[in-house]
């Protein structure tokens, strides 16, 4: 194990799968030259040149498309969006080519390709550059979409979707790049694709939460502990496919479900989550499933109102205790 | 046209008997299979959209028959034509329109979907513009694994006002990749005329801003076309030049099967004008003048043909519909 930061643990995972297969290659803005926008793929240009790291002009639908064709060729590129918004430029080549070719094709052609970038809230980035995309992709059958929460899950879920065969969208977050945690030194580690991790283990309330909301979870978990709360944390990772099982295995162990998102409420995961568990786990429910959502509002810039808009630790509190009836009412 | 053309060419260079019966069977596999596929549309027998190529068939004719059998070909909706001329087997093609087991693609992508691994079809993508891009990054794989392949990249007038067709012509100058780009102007975008969608309605044009060799050409004139894609074809296997061109041809029917008449948006006039242009009356006559073929030979190569179009049609018909548990494979390609 080494201690990395995420964006380390992503650079990693690039480096060894391409040292790994040299069908590997990297293309977007920025990736080469200015060592990425957000230094995720620092370094790689040196080391393998310009032929595998691609620098693009601005035509996201463009040089997705090209990731697409040498994917059908068998090539296995890792696209990078400079941040995921950026990729609804690029969503009907998303959508309508690389989700359903192999699909439409009888099962002729594949598309082993990896869509990966920031997205979600940062810190003030307003309306167009604050959006959790995974809400636009996880509805679309013959895509994969990973949120990746820790430097271990960002290196380990990363070389799983590079070695995929299917297009995997792989959304990162800016506010994570910094942050450290243990990493395996194996080149051969991998997370497989579509299993949840129970981060903490707790016999109360289940919460679901992925990337900055789990650690908001985390604190509240701690918080709750001390008023005799045992919360158990899951970590969907893949949200599709999703793990159901585990979900719905804590949701039967704890009773009490609270799904958490930073993207807005309506249609969104917890509206999914809510609906399996209670499909799958209804007569096991001490409580309705609660769901601690983004407002229903664009991503505003002042620093009061963004907050408003965000799903808080206070507000995760809020509702287990409401779902635990432990709020005193 | 025609009747100028004939003398023409009547004192140019002979034809090669051998190369005008594969032009002409070919070009005349296309225009049965798609009046057999008409037939069957009537008859509720495909569904959806049927997009038919007739017209144009010496456009995917001139073009294929300059490539190699492992070069690549990549459509839109309107690919039949694109899809047997590339070697297809009719057979499994008109299953496919039938939605049935035996087709390319077991019935999961119909008409607009056509795909064929075997013979390096990439389809059969009915996003106008969308293929493009995917074209280019073929020509990028081609290169990146120093392969000497090339890829035909057909596309419509309509798809010129894309987005996607500038940043693709972009990319593949930038990059220099072995694609060609070959427009096949049918003068309509479903019912949109060129001059009123284009600022340049000179599509060849556009290949100079973005610096890479481009011209237009006669569509229906099939040795034409394999003049001009085949210096193109040469110029990408040599030195990964891309190219772009412009067919100029036409549609003789509506856009799909919807627009029957196709005389909302032009006239009868013009469509019976068009049709002095037939690109397959043009090569018999042309091989009828200078003695490549006669009578006879053209009267065996339309019996052969109209005979592999009816076994087509009958295998079609024979085949059973995908099975139910079909709807859940394909979605991801597992292990």
């Amino acid at each position: 194990m080494a201690v990395m930061t995420y964006r380390e643990a992503l650079n990693q995972a690039l480096r060894e799968e391409m040292r790994r297969d040299p069908r590997v290659f990297v293309i977007g803005e920025e990736v080469g030259l200015y060592d990425g926008a957000y230094k995720v793929t620092q370094g790689l240009l040196k080391e393998f040149g310009a032929k595998r790291v691609v620098d693009t002009p601005i035509c996201e639908s463009g040089f997705t498309g090209v990731g697409i064709g040498a994917a059908m060729l068998g090539l296995r590129p890792v696209v990078e969006m400079m941040t995921f918004n950026f990729s609804l430029m690029a969503m009907d080549q998303i959508v309508n080519t690389a989700a359903k070719l192999h699909y439409m094709s009888g099962g002729q052609f594949s598309v082993p390709l990896v869509i990966r970038g920031p997205g979600g809230p940062a810190a003030q980035l307003a309306a167009q550059h604050s959006q959790s995309m995974e809400t636009y992709y996880y509805h679309v059958p013959g895509l994969k979409v990973v949120r990746p929460t820790t430097p271990m899950d960002a290196k380990g879920l990363l070389k799983s979707a590079i070695r995929d065969d299917n297009p995997v969208i792989f959304i990162e977050s800016e506010t994570l790049y910094h942050l450290k945690g243990e990493v395996p030194d194996d080149p051969d580690f991998l997370i497989p694709l579509g299993r949840a991790i129970v981060r903490r283990a707790g016999t109360d309330v289940t919460v679901v939460a992925y990337m900055g909301m789990m650690y908001r979870a985390l604190e509240a978990a701690e918080e709750l502990a001390k008023e005799g709360i045992s919360v158990e944390l899951v970590d969907p990772r893949t949200l599709r496919p999703m793990d159901t099982e585990t979900i719905i295995g804590s949701a039967r162990k704890t009773h009490r479900v609270v799904v958490v998102e930073a993207g807005a409420g309506f249609a969104g995961m917890g509206s999914e989550i809510a609906a399996f568990v209670t499909e799958q786990a209804f007569d096991d429910l001490d409580a309705p499933v609660e769901r601690v959502t983004g407002a229903n509002a664009p991503m505003p810039y002042a620093r009061n109102l963004e907050k408003l808009k965000t799903p808080t630790t206070e507000k995760i509190l809020a509702a287990v205790r409401r779902v635990c009836n432990a709020n005193g009412s | 046209m025609a009747k100028t053309m004939a003398p023409q060419k009547a004192t140019g260079p002979a034809l090669d008997p051998g190369l005008v019966r594969k032009l002409l069977t070919d070009m005349l596999l296309i225009r049965r299979f798609e009046e057999k596929a008409a037939e069957a549309y009537a008859l509720g027998k495909i569904g959806g959209f049927l997009h038919l190529y007739i017209g144009q068939e010496a456009v995917a004719v001139g073009a294929t028959s300059v490539l190699r059998p492992d070069d690549y070909a990549i459509s839109a909706y309107r690919e039949h034509g694109h899809c047997l001329a590339k070697g297809s087997d009719p057979k499994r093609m008109m299953a496919e329109l039938f939605g049935r087991r035996d087709g390319l693609s077991h019935g999961k992508g119909g008409s607009m979907h056509l795909f064929d691994k075997s013979v390096n079809f990439l389809g059969g993508h009915a996003i106008v513009g969308a293929h493009l891009p995917v074209a280019a990054g073929v020509a990028f794989a081609i290169k990146y694994e120093a392969r000497d392949q090339v890829i035909v990249c057909y596309f419509g007038d309509g798809a010129v006002p894309q987005g996607e067709f500038h940043e693709s012509l972009n990319l593949a100058a930038l990059w220099k990749l072995p694609v060609i780009y070959l427009c096949e102007n049918n003068r309509y975008a479903m019912g949109t005329s060129t001059d009123r969608a284009l600022a340049q309605t000179q599509i060849w044009k556009f290949g100079q801003t973005y610096g890479i060799p481009s011209e237009k050409v006669d569509g229906m004139d099939v040795f034409a076309v394999r003049d001009v894609v085949g210096r193109a074809v040469e110029r990408a296997r040599r030195d990964t030049t891309p190219s772009l061109i412009e067919a100029d041809t036409y549609r003789f029917r509506g856009h799909s099967m919807r627009d029957p008449a196709g005389a909302v948006y032009r006239t009868k006039e013009e469509v019976e004008h068009e049709k002095e242009r037939d690109p397959i009356a043009l090569l018999r006559q042309r091989a009828l003048a200078g003695g490549a073929l006669t009578e006879a030979d053209v009267r065996a190569i339309e019996k052969d043909v109209s005979d592999r179009i009816d076994e087509a049609v009958a295998f079609a018909d024979a085949s059973p519909e995908p099975p139910a548990e079909g709807l859940f494979t394909d979605i991801y390609k597992e292990g």
